[in-house]
Formats: structure tokens, C-alpha cells, sequence
């Protein structure tokens, strides 16, 4: 069972214009702006007077910057882009008892990541994002969404040298999520997606991450909104088991494919709200107002607006900054016009999207 | 009395220092990835690198030398990506991993390339007296990692397959032994139209070459059926998986249909970076020959279940060692 709680409505901007209100979001992470590169490199480097105390510095106003930029394109919910993230794993292996590195590993090419061994009991030690979440909500007047890479994929995007199995080490690793999660949500977090790309690579397990989901939840209060993201998958595989999960909307990429797997949500009825991915990361060119509209129309084939949360398809890191940030503009601007046709009743929630013919 | 041999199945991670310094030279997109014609700085870069995976491997006493296939950026497809008539597109993904590579398009014949075979000729001008290994995909493996846009039928891919490697063995320098790697036979088995005809283009590559031919499989145990086929292939040893696998299965496979004169021991985990100490891998070989009923084998050749490429450099270079000193003693042969 989905969380079945009501906590979308504390995001509607008390300055809103139009009755219906479809949550606009992001995914987290967005390109770093170049001098940042700079500034992580030079702070490698030894024989450069570059401190880590500089780097933290040009963190901090990155953070910044890519907020602002964020609030400027109009989003209901910002994050800071990721700025103080390099990898999705890595970032939270460092920050866990428990991990250890050995040196880099090849994905493709000459594309290598720094695979983390678990060699012990993983811990709860410091928090792991208290502080930049409680910078990002100082800094930016909308409310601040919390990116958690999910422990399934903390587990599976590592060397697991210590649990009997990678199940085990998940739901080791959920628990310190749980924990995390409480220190955000007293600094004040009211918004949390779990990141969870490798179900998609391994749907047999959706079982595992419906366990670690219900370690995750365990004691949040229903003010505090619950996400799950997943990408590139062959949905069929966990639908509709995915309505048996305990979170508050489903973050799913389906633009960059067409929506061609859209119907597989639709029987049975889906139970979590949908936050459907209405830009393509994977594609530089910025998709129009108006094409974006009828994407988001994809979306009411599942659930009605009152259900409907609207994102990108995944994190747009990838893409040029100047695109990222027109992509977000024009998807802000498309949820906005469906709103005020859903208001004037100008669109058929039966049958939402035209057909071709 | 079976004759223990360390080796592994190759496809080494490169050393640090030449992840770091090929990655300059070549970068990081699709169409940086090896062509098969580099210039002379990248050709020089892998060169020193292979010297140096070359010499871990006799440093560490490993019985069987392998060239490491440290170029193969696209794993065990490389022989065809290189190839002239391969046209490589999108970038798919490695059987179940967190790994991809370009998918080799077949759009012509695949005449003879002598790739593989030049970074033989390297290898042994690094070697003394010690027995190079030639490692290749093997032709069912081959075929399933590739899409065929000129032969046309399943069939005739596959033998075309066959008969290009058979080529690329003919090439080859001086090799003791020759690793035919077949995850595809585990990970999307082949159908009743193709099976039979899977051992005929194994053997078709295993008889262009004098030496003894290993065909490896991983990633889980082989369907019985897949099996049965695979014990008319005209090769020496059969390789399995007893990391990963079902090894229930695989001993239900080997006792029902008997296996080849040799065998392959995958033992020692090529995916995890924990290090085997010598006495488990020697624990590990013992409680596997005893579960073969009445069997005794030419070689028993123990190895790392997979590929090494997926470890950091140092767990690969300290699991050598593991694999070298769990052989070192004779075995004893319980009467």
C-alpha cells in the first residue's frame, strides 16, 4: 500500500494562479558550472595553495547559484543540483562506517567509478546531508527536496565482502536511511526521494526494495513526503507489485521512450502519486511548451491531476547548462497552461491525450 | 593423478596509472574507444601496461600467462568492433552488469583480422619459458554480444562466427592453451533451431589450433540440455562457474553426462574484492574434484570464475596470488 497520506498540498505556492496545482520538481542533479570543475581539480592538486577550505567555499556558492537558478525557472521545489556530488554512490559510501576503497573500476571505456568494498557492519556515524540540506533551505525561498541514493542501490553498486547477501546489506544500509531521514526531517526536510536506479537493472529483486522501503518509512510523519526514482527499466516487471510500496509518489522517466510503457501503469488503478518525467536528459535539444503539454497529458492516462507531479525524466547533468535550465523553464510554463485548461475544463480527464487519428 | 594449473580467464583491469593515462589520450566518449588502428603513443601506453600485467602474472607464479586483453575496451566483444566490416553503434549493456560496450554491427564478411593474433606476438616476446594462454569469446558468446546486419540467419552468423575465429587462432603464436569464453551459454541459452550447431562452430575454432582448448562458461550453471550439447564439442576441458552458479545443477550435469578429460574451476570470485586466502581455494578444489564421481581429470585448471577487469587493480593482482599458491602443492589423491 502506497502511504495513502495527504502531503502535496503544503507545496502549492500560496501565490498560485490557477485551482488545480501539479507540483512541479526535479530529479537532483544538474550540471556544475564549469569553474566548479576548476575548482575540484585544482583542490587535487598538491602543489596548488587551493585548500579544502576554498573548495567547501566554492560549494557553498554553487549551491547557491544553481538553487537560484532553480527558483528562476519557477519549480514549486528546488535542490542545490547536487553541486557537492560527484557519484551517487561513492558520495554516501565515504560517509558510512562500514566501506572501504580500493581504486577504480571500469564502467565503459575509459569510464571508471571508485567501486566501494563493504568490509564491516555498515554505521550511522555523522549525518550525511543535514548540513547541505539546512544551507539549501537558508538559501532559497521554495521548499528543498532531498535526493537519498536508496540502500538497494548502495548495495548493488558494491563489492559486498562482510553480509551473506546483498538483501542483508541492503537492509543494513536501509536502516541508516531511516536514520538519516529522521535528522533531516528535524532540521526540517519535508520532501525525500529515495534514488533507486539499479531496480531497473534487476527487477526480480522489487521484493528486496519493497523491504528496504518499509525500514526507510518506518516512523516518518505523514507530513513528510516519500518519493521513489527509478529509470530506465522494463516496468512491466514491477507493476503493479510497485502499489504494494510504502512511499507517496513514483518518480519514473518514460519521455526519453516515448511513454511508450505508459499503459503498463494504468491496470490496475496506480495507487502512489506519479511524478512523470516530461523532458528528455538524454537529448539536447529543449522539447517545445507545447509538446510538453501533451507529455504531461501522458501522465493523466494514470492518475488524476490531483496526483500528478511533474519532472524531468531523470537528473540533468548531462546536458548543457543553458538547456537544463530552458528545459526546466518551459516544463514549469507547460504544467502551468494544463493547469488553467484543467481549470476552464478544457481537457477530457477520460480521454486526456488526443489520439493520432 | 590430476595436474593442477593456475590460470585465469584474462581481461585484466588496466593498472591505475594507464586508466588515468589512456584516458588522456583517447577520452571518454563512444568514438574514442579502440579502433584497432591507434597511434603510436596509445599503442606505446598499452605496451608498457601489458609488460606490466605480464609480469604480476609470472611474478605472482601463475602456470598459464595470459595477455590480460587490457584494449578489449568493449570486453568480449572486441574481436569484432575492431573489425573492418563492423560497424559499432549504441552502447549496450554487458550481460547483467554495470558495464556496457558498443554493439559490433556485422555489415560485411568477416574476413581475417589478425588483432587478437598481434597482441600474442607481443606476449611472447615478454615471455621465457613460461606457457602463454590465448584467450578469445567464444563463437556463441560472439555472436549473441553482436547484431548481424549481412548474414542474415542465425545459422550462417554463427558459423561465420566460427570460421572468422578459427582464422584469428590459425594466427596465432605458440599458445599451451586456448580459453574459449561462452557467458552467453549460461546467461541467454541457445534455442532448439541453434543448439546442436553450437558444439560444431566450438570445435570449428578449438581444431585451428594444436594447443588444448578450454571452453569457459560463467555466470550460473548450464541448462541440461545446453550441456549435453556442449560435451560433443571437440574440446579438452569444460570450465564452470562454482562461485556464482548453481552448483547443484553443474554436478548434476557432469555426473549425468560425464564432462571432457580436463576441467576448469571457476573458485575464486572475479567480481568481489574480497581475497581468497590460499587454503580456501585449495579447500574450494578439493571439495569440487570429490564431488565429481569417479574422476580423475589430465588438469584441473583453477581460475577466477569471471573476467578480472571488474576489480580494482590491486584485489586482481593479490587474487593471482591466491590462485598460484593454492596450486603449488600436488594434490592428494584419496585411494
Amino acid at each position: 500500500m502506497s502511504r495513502g497520506v495527504e502531503n502535496r498540498e503544503q507545496f502549492r505556492p500560496e501565490n498560485h494562479e490557477n485551482e488545480h496545482f501539479l507540483l512541479t520538481t526535479v530529479v537532483g542533479s544538474y550540471p556544475k558550472p564549469k569553474w566548479l570543475n576548476r575548482a575540484n581539480d585544482l583542490a587535487e592538486d598538491p602543489d596548488s595553495k587551493f585548500t579544502q577550505e576554498h573548495l567547501h567555499e566554492a560549494h557553498d556558492d554553487a549551491c547557491r547559484v544553481i538553487t537560484n537558478e532553480h527558483e528562476r525557472s519557477g519549480l514549486d521545489t528546488v535542490v542545490d543540483g547536487e553541486m557537492r556530488r560527484e557519484e551517487m554512490v561513492e558520495y554516501f559510501a565515504h560517509r558510512i562506517p562500514g566501506y572501504e576503497f580500493n581504486g577504480p573500476v571500469k564502467v565503459w571505456g575509459h569510464n571508471y567509478f571508485d567501486k566501494p568494498s563493504v568490509v564491516g557492519e555498515v554505521e550511522y556515524d555523522e549525518p550525511w546531508l543535514v548540513d547541505e540540506f539546512e544551507f539549501t533551505r537558508d538559501v532559497a525561498s521554495k521548499p528543498v527536496k532531498v535526493p537519498i541514493t536508496g540502500p538497494y542501490t548502495l548495495a548493488s553498486w558494491s563489492f559486498n565482502e562482510h553480509y551473506d547477501s546483498e538483501a542483508e546489506l541492503a537492509y543494513a544500509l536501509a536502516d541508516l536511511v531511516n536514520e538519516e531521514i529522521e535528522q533531516l526531517v528535524e532540521a526540517g526536510a519535508t520532501y525525500i526521494q529515495i534514488d533507486e536506479p539499479a531496480l531497473a537493472t534487476t527487477p526480480d529483486d522489487h521484493a528486496i526494495v519493497g523491504e528496504c522501503l518499509e525500514r526507510i518509512v518506518s516512523g516518518v510523519p505523514d507530513d513528510v513526503r516519500i518519493g521513489l526514482h527509478v529509470c530506465y527499466g522494463d516496468y512491466s516487471r514491477i507493476y503493479p507489485e510497485l502499489n504494494d510500496y510504502p512511499i507517496d509518489e513514483f518518480d519514473v522517466e518514460l519521455c526519453n521512450g516515448g511513454y511508450e510503457q505508459i499503459d503498463v501503469f494504468t491496470d490496475p488503478e496506480f495507487e502512489p502519486d506519479l511524478a512523470l518525467g516530461v523532458v528528455d536528459v538524454h537529448d539536447a535539444e529543449v522539447e517545445s511548451v507545447e509538446e510538453i503539454k501533451e507529455n504531461i497529458k501522458q501522465g493523466l492516462k494514470v492518475v488524476p491531476p490531483e496526483k500528478l507531479t511533474i519532472s524531468p525524466d531523470c537528473g540533468v547533468k548531462l546536458l548543457p547548462r543553458e538547456v537544463a535550465y530552458q528545459k526546466m523553464e518551459n516544463m514549469v510554463t507547460a504544467a502551468r497552461e494544463v493547469e488553467a485548461e484543467l481549470d476552464a475544463g478544457e481537457i477530457d480527464l477520460d480521454a486526456p491525450v488526443q489520439s493520432a487519428d | 593423478m590430476t595436474e593442477l594449473v593456475s590460470t585465469t580467464p584474462g581481461l585484466y583491469p588496466l593498472p591505475d596509472w594507464a586508466k588515468q593515462d589512456l584516458s588522456d589520450l583517447k577520452g571518454h566518449q563512444k568514438h574514442d574507444l579502440i579502433s584497432g588502428d591507434e597511434g603510436p603513443d596509445i599503442v606505446s601506453a598499452y605496451d608498457r601496461a601489458r609488460e606490466e600485467v605480464v609480469s604480476e602474472q609470472v611474478d605472482a607464479g601463475l602456470d598459464h600467462i595470459v595477455e590480460g586483453q587490457l584494449r578489449w575496451d568493449d570486453m568480449l566483444a572486441h574481436p569484432l568492433t575492431v573489425h573492418e566490416n563492423v560497424e559499432t553503434g549504441g552502447i549496450v549493456r554487458y550481460y547483467d552488469n554495470n558495464n556496457f560496450y558498443r554493439d559490433p554491427q556485422v555489415r560485411g564478411e568477416l574476413t581475417f583480422s589478425g588483432d587478437v593474433a598481434a597482441e600474442l606476438d607481443k606476449t611472447t616476446d615478454l615471455l621465457g619459458d613460461e606457457s602463454l594462454q590465448a584467450v578469445l569469446p567464444g563463437p556463441y558468446s560472439l555472436a549473441d554480444l553482436a547484431t548481424d546486419e549481412h548474414y542474415g540467419d542465425e545459422a550462417d552468423f554463427l558459423d561465420a562466427i566460427g570460421e572468422f575465429l578459427a582464422g584469428e587462432v590459425d594466427a596465432f603464436p605458440e599458445h599451451e592453451t586456448l580459453f574459449l569464453l561462452e557467458p552467453s551459454l549460461v546467461e541467454s541459452p541457445p534455442g532448439d533451431d541453434i543448439d546442436a550447431q553450437v558444439p560444431e562452430a566450438i570445435s570449428a575454432v578449438a581444431d585451428a589450433t594444436d594447443a588444448n582448448v578450454v571452453v569457459h562458461t560463467y555466470w550460473g550453471s548450464l541448462e541440461e540440455k545446453v550441456y549435453a550439447h556442449l560435451m560433443d564439442a571437440d574440446v579438452d576441458a569444460i570450465g564452470f562457474d562454482f562461485v556464482a552458479g548453481d552448483r547443484d545443477q553443474t554436478f548434476y550435469n557432469i555426473n549425468e553426462y560425464g564432462t571432457k578429460d580436463s576441467i576448469a574451476l571457476g573458485l575464486v570470485d572475479g567480481q568481489n574484492t574480497l581475497v581468497e586466502d590460499p587454503e580456501t581455494v585449495r579447500e574450494r578444489v578439493e571439495w569440487t574434484l570429490d564431488r565429481v564421481q569417479n574422476k580423475t581429470f589430465d588438469t584441473a585448471y583453477v581460475t577466477s570464475n569471471t573476467e578480472l577487469f571488474y576489480l580494482p587493480e590491486n584485489r586482481a593482482t593479490e587474487k593471482l596470488s591466491a590462485l598460484a599458491a593454492a596450486t603449488e602443492e600436488e594434490l592428494e589423491v584419496e585411494a
